[in-house]
């Protein structure tokens, strides 16, 4: 199930949520939509279930059109980052919940209930409340129950977000896996450009209400379409007003081409990394090189060494074209 | 020490405004025995208020609970102009005097007004009959549900509607599944605070019921009747009964409401 967003705007009284976004989303993809805070990347989620109305465009899902639906027409499963579980409800009555809904036979329910628990490891939980399970297994609870009811798409809003690191890295690596097995177009939002890198085949990138750019994580790491996506998709520095990522500056023992006088200010040994914080033209760079690197130049705070840009440094705008990379309509 | 002055304040003031005075009725109700006591809330006048106070107080409460339920939802979930207003009309029936409320009724109601002669003319009776009683005691009862509702609704948030919503439930079966087992306590809680203030309502009635006896004559009325007609022992025997059936239903209440998580 593909899903088809055109021109959508939508605003907050003043606030512009989202600005004319146009997006289209392939089935059967994990797709992240990654942004700092107050992007407006929620608020595109929630559109896509319908739990906003567009102030402008539409929603289409597989070419049918789904802009006035009301959500519980949509058939979309919904993940919310504080879990929404029905709190007077045991696990297994929460998973039923959108089967008994829609009617099925007690036998049918009864057995999907089992089937799900089973696929997110809860079937000891089954009669538990939700408030006598963790962070991790309330949220996996939820994710049995939106897709109890087969939904066509499966949305997900910051899921990991409520949840400390260690459970947040188990349950990406699970949610991936779990996307494999039943490759229901998938769309989660997060403003963790590690978690996006590491769960998602593709990725859209929102700030401001707008899309910045839309890519693999491999294509927007490498071929980042402005300084905004390069920053926030890894580590930047700023050489002579030119972004750069620290590990694509090299540093030479002498003058060469194109080089720059820097004083070295730190070294911090981060076991196999080596991080050089650097002086140049009296603003501050800093530099991942590898211990090797710094040991062969002999790099120690106080002596003056020469960098220069790596030949085939990644630098913002210098996009080429992705078969994943579909054109963005921006503004 | 601050901590033993709070509470000593705290049950002196309760002691001498309710526990006492409360308590001095108890015991001057069964001064002459319970024998005494049982003719003096049975005899047919006393039968007849028990009546008519039941059935204007569980209409007054099946109204307020339904415009309380539906009222709390709109100011919680819903956004719109004169929300504020609409959250300080819900508060008026607890500034404004009973009696007051009573002589707005009239003036409303009273048979020589356009409303009053029109309901007249088909036959019903709404001033000095059950209608108007029941509208007075749904109005001073009013905010109760609300207020009780109110803060639940608004601690539990949106996001178990949106995810019944989402999954298929309409906007009725999102309200009896998910909304409904959330609240209910709240609920009930406000209906008996409704149902014990619609009982002891006095003000209002006094005013709109013409205080005709084995017709509109209510159990605080009664009170009243027999007090003023030298009958203390009858006033007693009627009040001790109030009391009991508010209280028991509170304390019924508190040990029948589970503690929540």
């Amino acid at each position: 199930m593909t899903i088809e967003i055109t021109n959508i705007t939508k605003r907050f009284g003043d606030f512009v949520a989202l600005d004319n976004v146009s997006l289209e989303i392939p089935d059967g993809d994990l797709t992240a939509l990654l942004g700092p805070s107050g992007g407006g990347k929620s608020t595109l989620l929630r559109v896509i279930a319908g739990l906003e109305t567009p102030d402008d465009g539409s929603v289409a899902f597989s070419g049918e059109d789904a802009t006035g639906l009301p959500p519980q027409r949509r058939n979309v499963g919904f993940v919310f980052q504080h879990y929404a579980a029905f709190k007077h409800m045991s696990v297994a009555r929460n998973v039923a919940f959108g089967l008994e809904i829609r009617k099925r036979p007690k036998a049918e329910i009864e057995r999907r209930v089992k089937e799900l628990l089973e696929l997110v490891h809860l079937e000891a939980f089954a009669h538990r409340r939700p408030s006598q399970l963790s962070g991790g297994q309330r949220q996996r609870m939820a994710l049995a129950r939106a897709l109890a009811v087969e939904p066509r798409v499966l949305l997900l809003d910051e899921p990991f977000g409520a949840l400390d690191a260690q459970v947040r890295k188990e349950l990406r690596v699970w949610l991936r896996r779990l996307h494999d097995e039943i490759h229901v177009t998938t769309v989660f939002v997060t403003h963790d450009q590690e978690e996006a890198m590491d769960v998602a085949d593709r990725i859209v990138v929102i700030a401001n209400g707008r899309v910045e750019q839309i890519g693999s994580p491999d294509d927007l790491y490498e071929h980042p379409a402005n300084d905004f996506v390069m920053s926030f998709l890894g580590p930047v520095t700023s050489l002579n007003g030119q972004l750069v990522r620290p590990h694509d500056i090299e540093l030479l023992a002498g003058p060469e081409p194109g080089s720059a006088h820097a004083t070295v200010v730190r070294v911090v040994r981060l076991g196999f990394e080596t991080r050089v914080e650097l002086l140049v033209d009296g603003s501050d760079v800093w530099v991942q090189t590898t211990k090797e690197t710094a040991d062969r130049l002999g790099i120690d705070a106080g002596c003056t060494i020469h960098v220069r840009p790596a030949a085939d440094a990644i630098r913002p705008g210098q996009r080429q074209p992705s078969p994943l990379a579909s054109p963005v309509a921006v503004g | 020490m601050t901590r033993y002055l709070l509470r000593f304040v705290a049950l002196f003031y309760l002691a001498f405004l309710l526990v006492i005075p409360v308590g001095v009725v108890f015991r001057r109700t069964f001064a002459n025995g319970f024998g005494v006591f049982w003719d003096s809330i049975t005899t047919p006048e006393a039968v007849h208020a028990f009546k008519v106070t039941l059935i204007v107080a569980l209409v007054a409460v099946a109204l307020n609970t339904v415009f309380g339920v539906s009222v709390s939802l709109l100011l919680v979930r819903r956004n719109f102009r004169g929300k504020r207003v609409l959250n300080l009309l819900i508060d008026l029936p607890l500034a404004i005097s009973p009696v007051v409320v009573g002589l707005a009724l009239i003036l409303v109601y009273g048979r020589l007004t356009p409303v009053g002669e029109w309901f007249g003319n088909r036959g019903i009776d709404i001033l000095y009959a059950i209608p108007a009683m029941v509208m007075a005691t749904a109005f001073v009862s009013l905010p109760l549900v609300v207020r009780e509702l109110v803060p639940v609704l608004e601690e539990i948030g949106t996001d178990q509607e949106q995810a019944a919503s989402t999954l298929g439930a309409s906007a009725f079966q999102t309200f009896r599944r998910i909304t409904l087992p959330a609240i209910r306590w709240a609920l009930v809680y406000g209906i008996i605070l409704t149902f014990a203030r619609s009982l002891g309502e006095f003000g209002a009635i006094a005013v709109v019921s013409g205080r005709i006896r084995n017709e509109t004559q209510t159990l605080t009325l009664l009170v009243h009747e027999r007090y003023t007609n030298f009958d203390q022992e009858g006033a007693y025997a009627i009040s001790f009964t109030l009391a009991f059936i508010a209280i028991v239903s509170m304390v019924v209440l508190t040990t029948v409401r589970p503690k929540e998580r």
